[in-house]
């Protein structure tokens, strides 16, 4: 099976190709091509030049109808169940046969299920499951993963990775968009790696291939990436530092059961959690979107109830979503975007004063070395410049404290590092920054403390030293310090990796 | 991760009057409007005259405030659908108070009702989240209703419409109409506050993107109200200036000019969505309108066929419009 | 329990109808049967444009040349049945039926083609269907056929049914209820009735199931045309005669649409609501009348519940989605 591919703009001369029975890695940092060569495979956009082969047979894919005639199927990165249908419409409509979706949905880890719930009530990680189990279902010979994982908590994200692997065994093929190499280690054959629209290079997954990956990815930039990576000894101290947020039995609806911690001025303190363990719900509560249905939250020694995102903003917290779409006006200037928060308050509706305005946003843009060549509209910008803009505008007004939500999911490596090394000045500076990831390693790389969630208490706060993806993943399970987890095979490459260096 | 457009030194010339274009929105707007004046005189020489232009110019200005009120509410992604009965009731109630009242009282009377309508729509669609379309549908019914009532408390005192009114909507001083005195300014503040304050970003951020606006602290009731306080005062005020230029009090006296009054505003390049456009666009818009009107005047087009031609080219001026911009 | 989730609003809807109607007795004893028929005939256009209203606003999109589209058919019946045979509007019937098919499917494909977004193509159409209307007939005119005319006059005999409960079932009735369920029955039966939901609900992910986007929504819009074509033939029936200037029937429409429990931006809702919602609507016009209430205040009351309702159930749907 081959696909080759000719030019888009963004694509010059690209070619992938699948064996029957693989799981193949399509790798590249952000603005390499791969969402085009993702939106050429599933029909949503046209190729200019070139061909699509499967099993030998060219085929034209102009809709997903189309890709799906020819054979492949894809699941996308959001999820793409019709909210306001049941999840037995939603199959009638893509005509699913419902006894093999059942089937995969109950291999997938879910086995409670309702048919007869509208998707929109679903929670977003099993969306995502049974956008899987859909595509599964329909017994495609290529299924086209993109970011399967992303979104899913340690627990689901296994048992996909294991159905997938079990996938190709049976002679169909997969490919799979991943940025985390443990997944694409532990899962694949091949890689094809992509940059500036081009194919690269094609490698063997083999243990330590993930350096020369990173190399092909970045092409020159890693020299770079690596001197930003900061190393877990150098942690600062905080011992006497004030506590700028102090958190004691905070509850939220169901979700966040009982909640205590501290967040001192001058640190960056991650939080991890597997998926739907109450961590949306405490940002949620921390940047005053949603009422906590019991608890304190002090802010600097005082109590505070936060009924509107301005309470916080005015006690100095700013909240920087997961998704960038939820914080930007998307077809606003960087500058409109940056200086937003300046004319939120009533007494701020009047003029602007353009000069201060403008050295302050310049001031935020070049600290945060946002790319601003195409600064007209926010939208026209890559995804990691996104994120840096909304991020940006909490510089700019000098916010003390930074809850970042996942501030780094799907942004090339270059600007995860860029955001790392920024969480650290900021604390540096005395500023306090609350940081939930989904990617364990990050922790090492940013935090000075894991505050670790489980079941919507806090289970554990690990010191930086050692909050390695093996301690983290077990104490995100539940599981005391010491103990010896087994938890298959996305935990034994982790720690594998954690061994090597 | 985008598609990127790679400049390459040979841009076909299509492609280069396009983006030209779509960074200069109003180019094509104003060669539209230059074409439109030419026909007009090829179809009957002479017509473009001094006289023609200020008469043009004072039947534009009323239906740009009105465009003004449209401007404002479709940037956040609404619409005020209540300002031609709210220029009506202006109107009515400046004339048949103005009987007893003098001038200025008589204004001011006329522009309360117009607050009273754009705080109750404000309240419908910024604190109950009411979809603006039927929130000033329902308060232009009531205030429709309201205004019939009143008629016939006032059936018998008659009308006068104040002097000043009339001097201001009809007269003509060294060529230029009057009314420029009211509406300079406006545009201007009008320009003004959408470029240059922080009420008028915020209008630009709220229809862009509510929840974003809502995460840096912005009170979007707040927004909406004055909003919509803002249009329908200003659709009070054009009220007042339609009254003068008519002179003749009537029900239903500004209604026929609110669906051309969204039409300016979208051929100017606002989009019905939020968080583009502006008011300069919507002016030349306006005067688009205008002209076109005098046109199929003179073509003596019957009222139907006149009507059909004018839904056409909304609808040719937007998709035109659409292209240009997503070329960019 | 998901049973009064999903019609928990329709129920609310129909035993406020109920409730309303029995304030109508108490008001006025003597309403009867009769009364209820000439109900049945004032809702029976709006129950059509409502209809047409649904469809569109399901799909994601919304129709404000509804009224217009009403106009232009009921005059096009109207101007060619004036003076024609009675068999001649058996053929003119199909014809304006078929008209708003094909005009509907206009706006859709305009929609389409050009990308603009419906609101702004629909008011465009809705200044063009309103040029054509008054291209036709100029004013107030035309004619019907007198069976046209009948079928909503009087009442259905039925056999073994006693004629106490017969009375209480207008002509209008059965034909409103017949005409509304040919249509939109076998439609949610078919995957274009799940695709019109879907390309409300979300677009992209529809597109992404597989849903031919473009070709739902001009249907979508054909079958509002139609819906539209049908009220504009009722408007003939009951009037007897063709206008050019559209009623009152875009803000009904949408605001019984809202009433009736179908989200604005698609994707939620059936046509059960919005029909109890217009008669709902309707009832309160008529408790109004019977209170001897000056007309014009009816108006503004009218106008104030119609608002109150329509910010009462934003308010629902904003606390439901805050939870």
């Amino acid at each position: 099976m081959a696909k080759n591919y000719g030019a888009v703009a963004a694509l010059k001369n690209t070619s992938l190709s699948v064996l029957p029975g693989e799981v193949h890695a399509l790798m590249g940092a952000n603005g390499a091509g791969k969402s085009t060569l993702v939106k050429i495979l599933t029909g949503a956009i046209r190729h200019d030049r070139g061909t699509i082969l499967v099993r030998g047979k060219a085929h034209l894919v102009r809709s997903p109808a189309d890709a799906r005639r020819a054979g492949l199927v894809s699941v996308y990165q959001e999820p793409s169940l019709i909210p306001d249908l049941d999840v037995l419409a939603n199959l009638r409509l893509t005509q699913t046969p419902v006894e093999p979706f059942r089937n995969w949905v109950r291999e997938l880890g879910v086995p409670d299920l309702d048919m007869r719930d509208n998707a929109r009530d679903v929670p977003l990680a099993i969306q995502r499951v049974l956008d899987l189990a859909r595509a599964l279902a329909i017994e495609p010979d290529v299924l086209l993963l993109d970011e399967m994982t992303a979104a899913l908590p340690a627990n689901l994200a296994e048992r996909v990775l294991d159905v997938v692997k079990r996938q190709s065994r049976t002679g169909r093929s997969v490919i799979f968009i991943s940025h985390r190499f443990v997944e694409i280690s532990a899962l694949c054959d091949r890689a094809t790696v992509l940059r500036d629209g081009e194919t690269v290079g094609v490698v063997d997954i083999s243990p330590g291939v993930e350096e020369r990956i990173v190399e092909l990815m970045l092409g020159a930039k890693i020299e770079k990436a690596r001197a930003a990576q900061r190393q877990a000894t150098e942690a600062s101290a905080h011992g006497e530092a004030g506590t700028r947020i102090a958190v004691r039995n905070l509850r939220v609806g169901t979700k966040l059961q009982d909640v205590s911690f501290d967040l001192k001025d001058g640190e960056v303190a991650g939080v991890v959690a597997l998926e739907g363990q109450g961590q949306d719900e405490l940002f949620a509560a921390l940047a005053g979107s949603t009422k906590p249905s019991g608890g304190t939250i002090e802010v600097d020694g005082r109590q505070v109830r936060f009924s509107h995102p301005v309470d916080a903003v005015r006690a100095g917290i700013a909240y920087v979503p997961g998704d960038r779409s939820e914080a930007l006006a998307m077809q606003q200037s960087v500058r409109e975007n940056i200086a937003l928060p300046f004319s939120a308050a009533f007494r701020n509706w009047g003029p602007i004063r353009m000069g201060q305005e403008r050295a302050t946003v310049q001031s935020a843009i070049e600290r945060l070395q946002i790319d601003t060549r195409a600064q007209r509209e926010v939208q026209r910008l890559s995804g990691g410049n996104q994120q840096k803009v909304t991020i940006a505008r909490w510089i700019a007004v000098d916010a003390r404290t930074i809850l970042c939500f996942d501030p780094t999911r799907g942004i090339d490596v270059g600007t995860k590092q860029e955001i790392y090394k920024l969480l650290r000045q900021l604390a540096a500076q005395g500023k306090s920054v609350l940081f939930y990831t989904s990617e364990l390693e990050e922790i090492q790389l940013a935090c000075d403390r894991a505050i670790v969630i489980f079941g919507g208490k806090v289970v554990d706060i690990l010191p930086v030293e050692i909050a390695d993806e093996p301690a983290l993943t077990r104490a995100a399970y539940g599981l005391p310090r010491d103990a010896k987890a087994a938890v298959g095979i996305l935990a034994e490459t982790a720690s594998s990796e954690g061994a090597r260096p | 991760m985008s598609i990127i457009a790679t400049a390459s030194p040979t841009v076909p010339l299509g492609r280069r009057v396009k983006r030209f274009m779509g960074d200069y929105p109003l180019v094509p707007l104003l060669i539209l409007l230059v074409l439109l004046v030419v026909v007009l005189q090829i179809m009957q020489p002479g017509i473009v005259n001094q006289r023609w232009i200020a008469n043009t110019v004072k039947f534009a200005i009323p239906l740009a405030l009105l465009a003004g009120c449209q401007t404002m509410t479709m940037l956040t992604g609404g619409i005020d659908l209540s300002v031609g009965t709210v220029a009506t009731m202006a109107a009515f109630i400046v004339a048949t108070q103005g009987v007893d009242n003098p001038a200025p009282v008589a204004m001011l009377i006329a522009l309360i009702p117009a607050l009273l309508v754009g705080f109750a729509n404000g309240i419908g669609v910024g604190v109950f989240r009411v979809h603006p379309l039927i929130m000033t549908l329902g308060t232009s019914l009531i205030g429709v209703g309201c205004l019939q009532v009143y008629q016939r408390t006032v059936i018998g005192s008659g009308a006068k419409v104040p002097d000043f009114l009339i001097w201001l909507g009809t007269g003509v001083t060294w060529g230029f109409p009057n009314a420029l005195l009211l509406f300079i300014p406006v545009a201007a503040l009008l320009i003004f506050i959408q470029k240059r304050t922080g009420f008028g970003r915020l209008l630009y951020a709220v229809g862009d993107n509510e929840r974003a606006t809502r995460l840096s602290g912005v009170q979007y009731w707040q927004v909406i109200l004055a909003l919509y306080m803002f249009s329908s005062v200003l659709a009070g005020i054009m009220g007042l200036l339609y009254m003068g230029l008519i002179r003749a009090p009537s029900l239903s006296l500004a209604e026929p000019l609110v669906l051309p009054s969204v039409a300016a505003a979208v051929i100017g390049g606002t989009s019905i969505f939020g968080g583009r456009g502006g008011y300069t666009g919507t002016i030349v818009g306006a005067l688009i309108l205008t002209v076109l009107t005098t046109l199929l005047t003179i073509l003596q087009m019957p009222e139907g066929a006149r009507r059909i031609l004018f839904g056409a080219i909304v609808l040719l001026v937007t998709a035109a419009y659409l292209r240009i911009i997503e070329d960019r | 329990m998901r049973f009064l989730r999903q019609h928990g609003w329709v129920a609310g809807l129909f035993a406020l109808f109920v409730v309303l109607f029995i304030l109508t007795k108490i008001i006025q004893p003597g309403y009867g049967a009769g009364d209820f028929g000439s109900l049945v005939r004032a809702v029976l256009p709006y129950a059509f444009v409502v209809a047409a209203q649904t469809v569109v606003v399901i799909a994601g999109g919304i129709d404000l040349s509804v009224a217009s589209m009403m106009a232009l058919t009921s005059v096009t019946a109207a101007s060619m049945m004036a003076g024609a045979s009675e068999e001649y509007a058996l053929f003119v019937v199909p014809f304006v039926l078929a008209l708003g098919f094909a005009l509907g499917a206009l706006n859709g494909i305009l929609i389409v083609v050009t990308r603009v977004p419906d609101i702004v193509v629909t008011l465009a159409t809705l200044f063009m269907l309103q040029g054509a209307a008054l291209l036709v007939l100029g004013a107030p005119g035309g004619g019907a056929a007198e069976w046209l005319k009948n079928l909503i006059i009087g009442t259905v005999p039925l056999p073994g049914i006693p004629d106490g409960l017969t009375t209480w079932i207008p002509k209008a009735l059965v034909l409103m209820v017949v005409l509304l369920c040919i249509v939109w029955i076998p439609l949610m039966r078919s995957r274009l009735g799940l695709s019109i939901y879907a390309i409300g609900s979300n677009q992209l992910a529809a597109f992404r199931s597989g849903v031919p986007v473009a070709r739902t929504k001009i249907l979508a819009y054909a079958i509002a045309g139609l819906f539209g074509a049908m009220g504009g033939l009722s408007l003939t029936m009951s009037t007897g005669i063709g206008a050019p200037i559209p009623g009152p029937y875009l803000l009904a429409s949408v605001a019984a649409v809202v009433l009736g429990g179908v989200a604005l931006g698609g994707g939620k809702g059936g046509l059960l609501g919005p029909i109890v919602a217009v008669f709902v609507l309707r009832l309160v016009r008529t408790d109004l009348t019977l209170l001897a209430i000056d007309p014009n205040v009816t108006a503004i009351v009218e106008g104030t519940i119609m608002v109150a309702v329509v910010m009462f159930g934003a308010f629902i749907v904003m606390r439901s989605r805050s939870s």
